[in-house]
């Protein structure tokens, strides 16, 4: 029987996922996922097929998932240590865009853990919040209700809520899902300028074709690693293959029909 | 029928507090259960948490009565308040916890469990409560109020202990709104940064407990639910604030027990219960009719000014296009497509000509400079909304607004520029 090879992990890496196995009622959705993030500030992606488990791979990493065996660690510290160290962006979809708040009340919520139980937010917090709104250029829609912003909007709003938690290494998912792209772009932007700041950001990606010019580094995820590490390394049409398998043949050949249609 | 002037003046005296210590006593008591409830009660509904809220009421019952039975043995002469109230607290919360072990299993729904320890329980209750009435019938007198809430046969020291926790939850739901509203909203995201939401979540629950338990002898443990739901959902037709909506509620809250604990001891053998339920049930309706924005009146009047903008706009750019002065008469073929009667037609032009944007003259109706500059406006909206549900159909419809005074409202500047540059004819620069 072979012994199965593991990866060194080392402890100066901002995350570092050690055979990760996540089940949801039985079924396991994530197997034994082992990964080192770079030392250096990356932008990372998470790519795979739907149903992969992308999502339950960074609920996992910050427990809102039972993980059924396998740890994480975070420049060798565990979460319990540097949580005041580590931002979220969670699905757009996951909360309801009617609940009372404003713009920057939402802004403000990444605020809170460091405000505590009881003290109220205050000037100093808002401003705060108002300069992290500015910088995904929504200062001027500060007080609006969320559910008046539009779709690209309320994914900066969340962004806008990571950048006050001031974290070092980011978790989002899907924050480019149904944005234009001058937003896509100005979120990119955004991104990019967190990184040049020291800041490792891990992000669930759906758009393939955008992986190579935005991202240093790629996870291909279909329930194990596929593949992981620079883009130019390990995204190729071998690994995409066998991340997608037949799905990934199957938009070829529609595009490649469109195509066709297009030439007759 | 009685003479309806004294009653007013009775239903005055006690609303304003002039009717007697005991009265006014009770109505300060359900006052300020009515601000707890408000406050605790928009918590509860904005976690979607209101129907375990009933759940809750209704499984009190087994244990008001069993609280009671207890309390024979010990040597009460009839229902006494607190150790009914522990009974109902404790088989509350056993029903909350059968509900969330239901909810783990994977073939029960919530609402399912919900419904199901709700009923289970109550009649559970009637069961018990019918045992009892039938063995000590002398000692149960009052025992029945537990159900429909009977704020008279209070005691000073049971108002005194009902103030008291109503204060006592309402600074808590101040003191923990920052935690609090924002498990409400994002609970995932609360994780992430490190906040109990178990321990907060079961916080919340527990103070919409223990309003739910100190409410049973005032609104009854039937109605008890409506106490936390509606003044919280009226309110939320008055503001999009979080804070502003919890002191609305409050307030709701407040009216509701004063007004309600006032009528109902006004007037003879009427449950308090139910008439503040009523009461909270008016102030929602009055909030749904006439709220700015969300009420119904507002809405109604915002969807007819929208539409007679957009017939508006509709007319001139037709009007534009058409260039030149139209007859009267010609105008109906001029909007033929929109199929407006001729007496719509009338009334729109009349509008447009108040607003300056059209004149009329022995030639027909004819654009005036700025109707020309808005048609104008209009119609190249219209085009760069099509060509940019054109370029970007996978998100543009979201962000489309057809009737928007001019497209950079809502595109940057620089996406309107490429716009117009894919709408330029070919070989034209």
């Amino acid at each position: 029987m072979n012994s199965i090879q593991r990866p060194e992990h080392s402890s100066n890496s901002p995350l570092s996922i050690h055979a990760m196995t996540v089940a949801y009622d039985r079924k396991p959705v994530l197997w034994d996922v082992d990964y080192d993030a770079p030392e250096d500030p990356q932008l990372i992606a998470i790519v795979g097929p739907n149903g992969a488990g992308k999502s339950t791979l960074i609920k996992a990493c910050l427990d809102l998932v039972p993980r059924a065996s396998g740890l994480v660690a975070f420049r060798g510290q565990p979460l319990e240590a540097v949580r005041s160290s580590i931002g979220y962006v969670p699905q757009r979809e996951s909360v309801d865009w009617e609940f009372p708040v404003s713009a920057l009340d939402v802004v403000c919520m990444g605020r809170y853990r460091k405000l505590g139980w009881f003290r109220p937010v205050r000037q100093k917090d808002r401003d705060a919040a108002l300069a992290c709104l500015d910088r995904v250029g929504l200062a001027d829609l500060a007080d609006r209700q969320i559910r008046q912003l539009s779709g690209g909007q309320q994914q900066r709003v969340f962004l806008a809520r990571a950048l006050a938690q001031e974290a070092d290494l980011y978790f989002m998912d899907e924050p480019f899902a149904g944005v234009d792209a001058a937003t896509e772009q100005a979120i990119l932007d955004v991104l990019r300028e967190m990184k040049h700041e020291g800041r490792t950001i891990v992000v669930v990606h759906h758009d393939l074709q955008t992986v190579p010019s935005s991202f240093d580094e790629v996870i291909l995820l279909n329930m194990r690693v596929v593949a992981a590490g620079p883009v130019a390394d390990v995204f190729d049409a071998e690994n995409l293959r066998k991340t997608y398998g037949g799905r990934l043949t199957m938009l070829a050949e529609a595009a490649e029909a469109v195509a066709q249609t297009e030439r007759l | 029928m009685p003479d309806p002037l004294p009653f007013w003046l009775d239903f005055w005296n006690v609303l304003t507090l002039q009717s007697g210590y005991n009265s006014s006593l009770v109505i300060l008591g359900t006052a300020s259960l009515g601000v707890a409830s408000g406050v605790v009660g928009t918590f509860a509904v904005l976690r979607r948490r209101a129907l375990m809220a009933d759940a809750l009421g209704h499984a009190t019952l087994p244990g008001v009565v069993g609280g009671f039975l207890l309390s024979l043995l010990f040597g009460a002469k009839g229902p006494e308040m607190l150790p009914l109230l522990f009974g109902g607290a404790c088989s509350g919360l056993l029903g909350i916890l059968v509900v969330q072990f239901l909810v783990r299993h994977p073939r029960v729904r919530e609402d399912a469990a919900i419904g199901l320890v709700l009923s289970v329980f109550f009649g559970f209750g009637i069961v018990l409560l019918s045992l009892v009435q039938n063995s000590v019938a002398t000692q149960t007198a009052g025992l029945d109020s537990y159900i429909y809430g009977q704020a008279s046969t209070m005691t000073r020291a049971d108002v005194l202990i009902i103030a008291a926790i109503s204060t006592l939850v309402v600074v808590m739901g101040v003191l923990f709104r920052n935690p609090f509203g924002q498990v409400c909203f994002d609970a995932d995201f609360a994780a992430s940064t490190g906040w109990p939401v178990d321990r907060i979540d079961l916080l919340m629950m527990g103070l919409v407990a223990v309003v739910c338990v100190v409410g049973i002898p005032a609104v009854g443990l039937m109605l008890v639910v409506a106490f936390l739901i509606v003044p919280p959902a009226a309110a939320r037709l008055w503001s999009t604030r979080l804070s502003h909506i919890l002191c609305i509620s409050a307030a709701i809250g407040a009216v509701s027990g004063w007004a309600g604990a006032a009528l109902s001891s006004t007037l003879p053998n009427l449950p308090t219960g139910p008439v503040i339920v009523l009461v909270a049930g008016v102030l929602f309706v009055l909030s749904l009719i006439f709220a700015p924005r969300r009420g119904l009146l507002a809405r109604k009047w915002d969807e007819q000014r929208r539409n007679r903008r957009i017939a508006e706009d509709h007319a001139l750019e037709h009007l534009f296009e058409h260039e030149g002065p139209v007859l009267g008469d010609r105008l109906v073929e001029l909007f033929a497509v929109r199929g407006w009667s001729a007496r719509q037609i009338n009334r729109l032009m009349q509008r447009l000509r108040s607003k300056s944007f059209v004149a009329h003259s022995s030639g027909g109706w004819s654009l005036t400079p700025t109707g020309r500059s808005r048609g104008m406006t209009i119609q190249r909206n219209h085009a760069l909304w099509t060509q940019y549900l054109i370029s970007y159909a996978d998100v543009a419809a979201t962000h489309v607004d057809w009737s928007v005074d001019q497209v950079e409202h809502v595109l940057s500047e620089e996406l309107v520029a490429q716009l117009e540059e894919q709408l330029r004819p070919e070989g034209v620069s």
